[in-house]
């Protein structure tokens, strides 16, 4: 249950771009149109799982077994600027169609913050696990959550935008101005979701 | 191309905050309050003159086809040495930064930068560079951190400007700092016509 | 001086050489820093432990790690009471992640507390630094630790206002510092541990 827990919290209460301000840039940079914003949740969910599992791993069992922990940065944006590479090669081999959707998205991944700081904030274990362990399943799980809030959050702007620009806005507002605007409304939104998790653990009885 | 020209265009001409928008998740998640803001710009502008500085040096030991990755590792290394310096001498700011540190690699204005000017340009004038666009940054984020705070809490920089029960909460939490740089860039927006 | 040609020979050469020189200047950063942020948590540890505890010299006798997951807290056993570092079990926090140190005497009065790291809504949830005081609208300085709740939840202690979730973790995580200490109390001796109720205790550190 507490599984459940999780995915609705990092969705809906934590969500990764309006309250923990990760992965702004392609928040705003890849809103314009619902359809883009659809392929960059779903690559960014792609890859955000894909990397968070792999970074863990190099974490558990090479930068801790060593003792490298202060490798940690330079290790994990490694790995994952090499890992969203093999991602584009494979799905170019193996999935042509999905490469044609997600394609385009896969080499703006490496500089979205919001990949490597889940996976260093799965690797040090300080997300809200609520209650449990913190280890590679409720880090994946935590990760899969997460890229769904993106997507989500990503989605609601991108459908806010797309009516936005017909309608008449003040000049000095438009562009990214009334954007950022837009953002923040849609933030506050999201925070009426917060002390949702606290009233659920009781429901669910933990 | 002139240093001070150089300075000149990335605090104001090309601000990486207000005009580039770059480096927009630390912006908006750093600048709770003014301080705060400051730190975060001074951090990222140290690793921006280191990078442009051995960047530049190096620009001609690297094979074209390798660069990026190369730089990466630079700046990399570069972020981590600041986070064991801040760690170990300022652990006050380490706590109010947090997560964000390590994430100054993922920042787009490192990378940019070297891309666009250090891998280009001599040392000098790669420093000027690193220098402007940094304290336009940090100049961005004390701004917007301050509008915030002041918003917030009826402070700037932790000292009292009205009472406190004026403040609006909102302005501190992740709403206000959306829609504090929304207006803020508008306001820009108008001066520049 | 000519940029180098891209050949495969060129490109490993380069890419091993930045690793190395890297990965050399990290290790000795690292060796560097070390000691001080080592340092710094101890010294951070030994000042919670004096604040919490009201008392300008505190030497600690035994420390002892008990229970597990969210609900582990560290005793530290000094001559003046134990100073608990826990965080709250469940994780009930609003932001979650709610880490204090609580200072008990032997008859598991509330001395003092810190609070050691939080997640909570600034000037809302965050107030709890400050709320649950001596001066503050809550305090729980002088209170049995234990069953302490909320007034919505039929106790004594006033919530922060518009923050009970924060509240209710906080209280949570003080009665799991009384509980660590009753469990670690059983295992040993505390001869020389004071009570409040003692007239000669710090209560002048403490007033000041």
């Amino acid at each position: 249950m507490a599984y459940i827990l999780i995915f609705i919290t990092a969705i809906f209460v934590n969500n990764i771009v309006l309250s923990q301000f990760l992965g702004i840039c392609p928040f705003l940079g890849v809103s314009k149109k619902v359809d883009t914003a659809l392929g960059m949740g779903a690559a960014v969910a792609f890859v955000l799982t894909l990397a968070t599992i792999v970074t863990y791993l190099i974490q558990v069992y090479v930068l801790e077994t060593l003792h490298l922990e202060y490798l940690q940065t330079i290790a994990f944006i490694l790995v994952i600027a090499a890992l969203v590479q093999m991602v584009e090669i494979v799905l170019k081999k193996v999935s042509p169609a999905l490469y044609q959707a997600l394609g385009v998205f896969l080499p703006l991944i490496t500089t979205n913050c919001c990949i490597l700081g889940v996976a260093i904030l799965v690797a040090q274990g300080t997300y809200n696990s609520q209650g449990l362990e913190p280890n590679l399943l409720t880090g994946v799980v935590y990760a899969i959550s997460t890229a769904l809030g993106f997507a989500l959050a990503l989605v609601i702007f991108a459908g806010i935008r797309e009516h936005l620009s017909m309608s008449n806005i003040p000049r000095g507002m438009q562009g990214m101005a009334i954007a950022l605007v837009t953002a923040g409304l849609l933030a506050m939104a999201f925070m009426g979701f917060s002390g949702v998790d606290s009233g659920l653990a009781k429901a669910l009885g933990l | 191309m002139n240093s001070i020209r150089v300075l000149w265009n990335g605090v104001i001409k090309e601000n990486p905050t207000f005009v580039l928008l770059l480096g927009m998740c630390p912006t908006l998640g750093t600048t709770s309050s003014a301080l705060n803001g400051m730190s975060m710009g001074l951090a990222t502008m140290a690793v921006l003159v280191f990078s442009n500085l051995i960047i530049s040096l190096i620009k001609n030991l690297i094979p074209d086809m390798v660069r990026i990755p190369s730089f990466i590792v630079v700046i990399a290394s570069l972020v981590t040495i600041l986070q064991m310096l801040i760690k170990a001498f300022a652990p006050d700011i380490d706590k109010s930064l947090g997560l964000f540190i390590p994430l100054i690699v993922v920042n787009c204005i490192i990378l940019g930068r070297a891309e666009a000017f250090a891998a280009k340009n001599g040392p000098v004038s790669s420093v000027m560079d690193g220098i402007g666009m940094g304290l336009g940054f940090t100049l961005g984020l004390t701004l917007l951190g301050a509008t915030r705070e002041l918003l917030g809490t009826g402070k700037i920089f932790s000292f009292g400007v009205f009472p406190e029960n004026y403040g609006a909460l909102v302005f501190v939490l992740a709403p206000g700092a959306f829609i504090c740089l929304g207006y803020l860039i508008a306001i820009i927006n108008k001066i520049k016509g | 001086m000519k940029k180098l040609e891209s050949t495969w020979y060129n490109m490993a050469v380069v890419l091993t050489l930045i690793a190395i020189v890297a990965g050399a200047a990290l290790a000795y950063v690292n060796s560097l820093t070390e000691g001080p942020i080592k340092a710094i948590a101890k010294a951070n540890e030994a000042a919670a432990i004096k604040a919490v505890l009201c008392a300008d010299d505190v030497s600690v006798k035994d420390t002892k790690t008990i229970g597990e997951g969210d609900a582990a807290a560290t005793v530290y056993l000094t001559d003046k009471g134990a100073a608990v570092k826990t965080s709250d079990p469940g994780n009930r926090s609003f932001g979650g992640g709610l880490v204090i140190m609580v200072g008990l005497d032997n008859e598991f009065h509330v001395l003092g507390y810190s609070i050691l790291t939080s997640n909570e809504t600034p000037g809302l949830g965050a107030k709890a630094g400050e709320w649950f005081q001596k001066d503050g609208k809550g305090s729980i300085i002088g209170k049995t630790a234990g069953g302490l709740m909320v007034s919505k939840d039929g106790g004594e202690i006033d919530a922060i206002t518009a923050s009970t979730i924060t509240s209710r973790a906080f209280l949570n995580a003080v009665n799991n510092a009384q509980a660590a200490f009753m469990a670690v109390k059983g295992q040993s001796d505390m001869t020389g541990a004071t009570s409040l109720n003692d007239k000669n205790v710090r209560k002048e550190v403490c007033d000041e």
